[in-house]
């Protein structure tokens, strides 16, 4: 019922309109044709032109400048700074020249409307005015260009030996971290190892895996060096850091790595930002799927000392899993043990069955 | 079996001025289906693209319906959308994603390619250069049905139960080589491959021709420097197609053997629904590099032959010759050169070597030179003009708008360090439908209201254009303007909600305004249908030269027929831009009027062409006597 009224009130609106244009194309025909070149109007959209601009640039600035809160995220990383600082010189850069550019075109717009009578200046060329405004932008740009140039060397420069490793792997639709554990070291993995629980493919013939261990949030540690192992299982995916400003796709077969230093914990930014529920967090930024816009992954900052605390907290992959010492060779299951920090004995009993059943 | 025979229906409308097109060569099929006509088939095309717009514009106004409102219940649309809505009315999020993917698809490809290039080269090259028709009139043909054929496979792709392709209009492995990744990259991903290889024929079998007819067919006289600008700017689009679409065409087989016959080009190292897949060796971004190869240089594809168009317009309502001729051309050769040396500053971050970053970037900055030339120019060419406001010249004014607004982010994005934050996030959104989409969409606009009297023989009505341009034009500010603030906010594009976030939890007012702005444009797209439509059989009368203007498809009659003119085609003498000359009588000067009859206008150089001209002209005329 209801849609059908709205249909026919539809038929009924376009109805008129289709009226309202036959009538004054018909009265415009009975008036005869005109002499003109331009119509009537002419003027009119003239100063629309001037209209739209002084109304368009006001509440560009307007917006910018009142709700700069709402659109400049805080920034937590010392490289997140200096593109901060490239964004906005680049900003200032192109908003000048688009100011000036639009202004002078609708003014234009505006001053040389049609006038009967008047004879347009015929001007084909000016070799100085085009040499100018090809040399001036080539200038500004080269000077953006070098300093973009800087800072993306440093940014994608090879990272420190001390810096803390951590591995990201994505799936469709979570990610997972895994942190290299006591050694420091993160062990070998390989696609083909993985199942429903060796979610990481861990090759637990290297004993470097043993430590390591899984985690359901990304911990940082203020200060220091991180660098970001990235990898894919399935499809692209992409760790987008935002507050971090850090950005690298995960490819399947093709780890990826971001280095950079976080600036500050998860409470620092809470007492900035006035704000005591804020969260870092980690999203996707490479369409991987139906679950693509809810790959969220909780991130924490916390003090280096925090942080060597809660590292410390965290149980191996394989302590969790012992299962899976089955698949450590028979040499390295007492270390394997050890540095995984399963209790000892258990594990010898393990092997002592094992042994006894062969 | 046929038990009713149809009389032939000879049914002439004989209107009261159509009387021009006295003799009918051929019959129905030859006249308006089959046709090697290059205005038939440049017609043909449009009106193709105008259904793919069309299409298109209505599956973005869904998806936004979704990112405006997100709450909605979107029960009513179960009828067209099936199970894509589910029982609680909301839009499926694999769905979403096909119509984003698609989205893209048909409005790059078979809007902004085929729609525009497609119509504007072959129905102004000829008429344009003097030519009376395409070097090959047979491939131009083919060139459309390829296309057409493209078209029925891709929009057939729609209606399966799995859904049309979904992993973005980029399509990149694994996800589009996976059909466990997501639905539409099972039957969907396949025809879209398809369609994409067939509409790549028609690219080429179309730009060959171009290329040939602008060389090979030019009248006497139409020296290269004596071109419009709309025909420098096919030339150079056809030549980057013919060189960058192959590419794209190797991808896709690439893809194709990945998906179907088990190679790994694409391919390494997956884990996916449970299993481990046997593919080694190969790389996703292998498949991104030559995307890009064509993918970059199609930009320029879309948007040269918009810049063609209005550089014609705007020359012609200023009422001015355009500022700096040379220089135009200039800047669309380099960039079509640099076209070629800037894709990868769309993978600045997908782990490529941050020293290709580097390089990449370096080159992406130069290509803004030419384009900020671009705008000068056309801000001085409305210099001390004396402008009239056509619709064609509005829609022309909005694209050097929208070129600006949206070139200048692009000074942002290819700034490699700049880019890591802003990849993949909303302000990329708006940059490249304000300087792509919107600006080419406008080009495409401004050249249907501008040519329409030479390609119908009636006028559109103006009224009904001003209101179009002025709904449109704001519109699209609306729209794509408040994108950016969300982009550098974060949010990243391909979202079906950002409700998952609490970094991307704000903005809920501008993305609702940003729908209902979509939603207000898509309906003014109406008021340009019914315009189109009527004024195709209703409008007024075209006079010969409705604009004024000086270049050659306004010496044809009213009804070009079958070789545009019906006598000798006209030698042309003069350049495309003696508007407004200093003594002339007019404001205008055709180009086929020789500088023997405008001895009052005449520059120095000029006058002693006149000897030239004649001793020239009938060397000539001798010559094409032969044929």
């Amino acid at each position: 019922m209801m849609s059908s009224i709205v249909v026919l009130g539809v038929v009924l609106v376009v109805a008129i309109l289709y009226l309202i244009f036959r009538v004054s194309s018909l009265v415009s025909v009975a008036k005869g044709q005109k002499e003109d070149r331009v119509g009537s109007s002419n003027g009119v959209h003239a100063t629309l032109f001037i209209v739209f601009m002084i109304t368009s640039l006001t509440a560009f600035f307007w917006y910018s400048y009142t709700h700069f809160d709402s659109y400049n995220l805080p920034v937590a990383s010392e490289h997140g700074q200096r593109t901060d600082t490239l964004f906005w010189i680049t900003m200032a850069v192109t908003v000048i020249a688009f100011t000036i550019i639009s202004i002078i075109m609708f003014v234009f717009l505006y001053k040389y409307q049609h006038q009967e009578g008047r004879k347009a200046t015929f001007l084909p060329d000016n070799h100085y005015l085009e040499l100018a405004w090809t040399i001036i932008p080539a200038i500004v740009l080269a000077v953006l260009i070098f300093t973009g140039l800087r800072t993306w060397n440093d940014i994608t420069a090879p990272a420190s030996k001390e810096a803390e490793v951590i591995e990201l792997v994505a799936q469709q639709f979570a990610w997972t971290a895994r942190y290299p554990g006591k050694d420091n070291v993160l062990g070998g993995y390989n696609f083909k190892l993985i199942d429903a629980v060796n979610e990481f493919g861990l090759d637990l013939s290297d004993n470097k895996t043993y430590d390591d261990f899984k985690a359901l949030e990304l911990h940082l540690p203020a200060g220091r060096e991180v660098l970001l192992k990235i990898r894919a299982k399935d499809v692209l995916h992409s760790v987008f850091l935002p507050h971090f400003r850090v950005k690298m796709d995960a490819v399947p077969g093709m780890p990826t790595q971001f280095k950079f230093i976080a600036t500050k914990t998860t409470q620092e930014m809470r007492d900035e930002t006035g704000n005591q529920a804020f969260n870092y967090e980690m999203a996707c930024t490479e369409i991987c799927g139906k679950g693509h816009f809810s790959m969220r992954f909780p991130v924490v900052v916390d003090s280096p000392e925090d942080y060597e605390r809660w590292k410390l907290s965290q149980e191996a992959w394989l302590k969790q899993n012992p299962d899976y010492m089955k698949n450590v060779p028979a040499g390295l299951k007492e270390s394997a043990m050890i540095k995984a920090g399963l209790p000892v004995e258990a594990g010898v009993t393990v092997q002592a069955t094992a042994v006894g059943s062969n | 079996m046929a038990t009713t025979v149809h009389a032939p229906q000879d049914v002439h409308h004989h209107d009261d001025h159509s009387h021009e097109h006295e003799h009918h060569e051929g019959n129905f099929w030859t006249n308006y289906v089959f046709s090697q006509d290059h205005k038939v088939i440049a017609k043909q095309f449009l009106i193709t693209g105008i259904f793919w717009a069309l299409l298109g514009g209505i599956l973005s106004v869904i998806f936004r319906l979704q990112l405006g409102f997100p709450g909605m219940n979107l029960e009513w649309l179960k009828p067209v959308l099936g199970g894509w809505i589910s029982s609680d009315g909301k839009l499926d999020p694999e769905f979403y994603l096909a119509l984003v993917t698609m989205h893209g698809t048909i409005m790059v490809f078979f809007v902004l390619t085929a729609g525009l290039s497609g119509t504007f080269s072959n129905f102004l090259i000829p008429l344009q250069i003097g030519a009376r028709d395409m070097a090959s009139g047979f491939m131009n043909m083919l060139s459309y049905w390829f296309f057409f054929l493209s078209s029925v496979i891709m929009f057939t792709s729609l209606f399966l139960s799995t859904g049309p392709a979904g992993g973005g209009w980029t399509v990149y492995p694994p996800l589009s080589a996976l059909p466990q990744a997501i639905q539409g990259s099972g039957l969907g991903m396949t025809l879209w491959l398809v369609a994409m290889a067939l509409f790549i024929v028609s690219t080429l079998l179309g730009g060959i021709n171009y290329i040939t007819t602008i060389i090979n067919m030019r009248t006497r006289g139409m020296s290269f420097t004596r071109m419009p600008l709309t025909i420098w700017a096919f030339f150079f689009t056809a030549i980057i197609g013919l060189l960058s679409f192959p590419v794209l065409f190797s991808a896709a087989l690439l893809l194709i053997f990945d998906r179907s016959f088990g190679t790994s080009f694409y391919l390494s190292d997956i884990y996916i629904a449970g299993e481990a897949l046997s593919n080694v060796g190969g790389s996703p971004i292998l498949f991104q590099h030559l995307f890009w190869f064509l993918g970059h240089p199609e930009v320029y594809i879309v948007l040269l032959p918009a810049l063609g168009l209005s550089s014609e317009i705007i020359a012609t309502n200023s009422r001015k010759p355009i500022f700096g001729y040379k220089a135009m051309i200039g800047s669309m050769l380099f960039i079509a050169i640099l076209s070629f040396v800037v894709w990868a500053h769309h993978m600045f971050v997908t782990g490529m070597n941050p020293f290709l970053g580097s390089i990449f970037m370096l080159l992406t900055l130069i290509i803004a030179v030419p384009s900020a030339v671009k705008i000068f120019n056309y801000v001085t060419t409305l210099w001390r003009g004396n402008i009239r406001f056509t619709p064609g010249m509005l829609f022309s004014i909005g694209l050097v708008s929208f070129f600006l607004t949206g070139g200048i982010t692009g000074i942002f994005l290819g700034n490699s360090a700049i880019d890591i934050q802003l990849h993949d996030t909303y302000f990329v959104v708006a940059h490249f439908h304000l300087v792509m989409g919107s600006a080419s969409f406008f080009g495409m606009m401004a050249g249907v209201y501008h040519w329409f009297p030479k390609m119908f023989g009636r006028m559109m009505d103006n009224k009904l254009g001003y209101i179009h341009f002025w709904i449109t034009f704001i519109g699209v500010y609306l729209v794509f303007f408040p994108m950016h603030y969300i982009g550098i906010a974060g949010f990243p594009r391909r979202y079906y909600s950002f409700t998952n976030f609490e970094t991307f939890s704000g903005f809920t007012d501008l993305n609702m305004l940003v729908s209902i702005a979509a939603i207000l444009t898509l309906a003014a797209q109406f008021i340009f249908l019914f315009n189109f439509f009527y004024s195709i059989f209703r409008g007024r009368l075209a006079p010969a030269n409705p604009w004024n203007s000086t270049t050659l498809e306004w010496t044809t009659p009213r009804n070009p027929q079958h070789g545009n003119w019906p006598g000798e085609i006209p030698a042309v003498y003069r350049w495309p831009y003696d508007y407004s000359k200093p003594g002339a009588k007019d404001d205008f000067i055709p180009q086929n009027i020789p500088y023997s009859e405008t001895p009052e206008s005449n520059f120095p150089n000029e006058n002693e062409m006149i000897k030239l001209e004649t001793s020239n002209g009938n060397a000539i005329v001798v010559d094409s006597g032969k044929h």
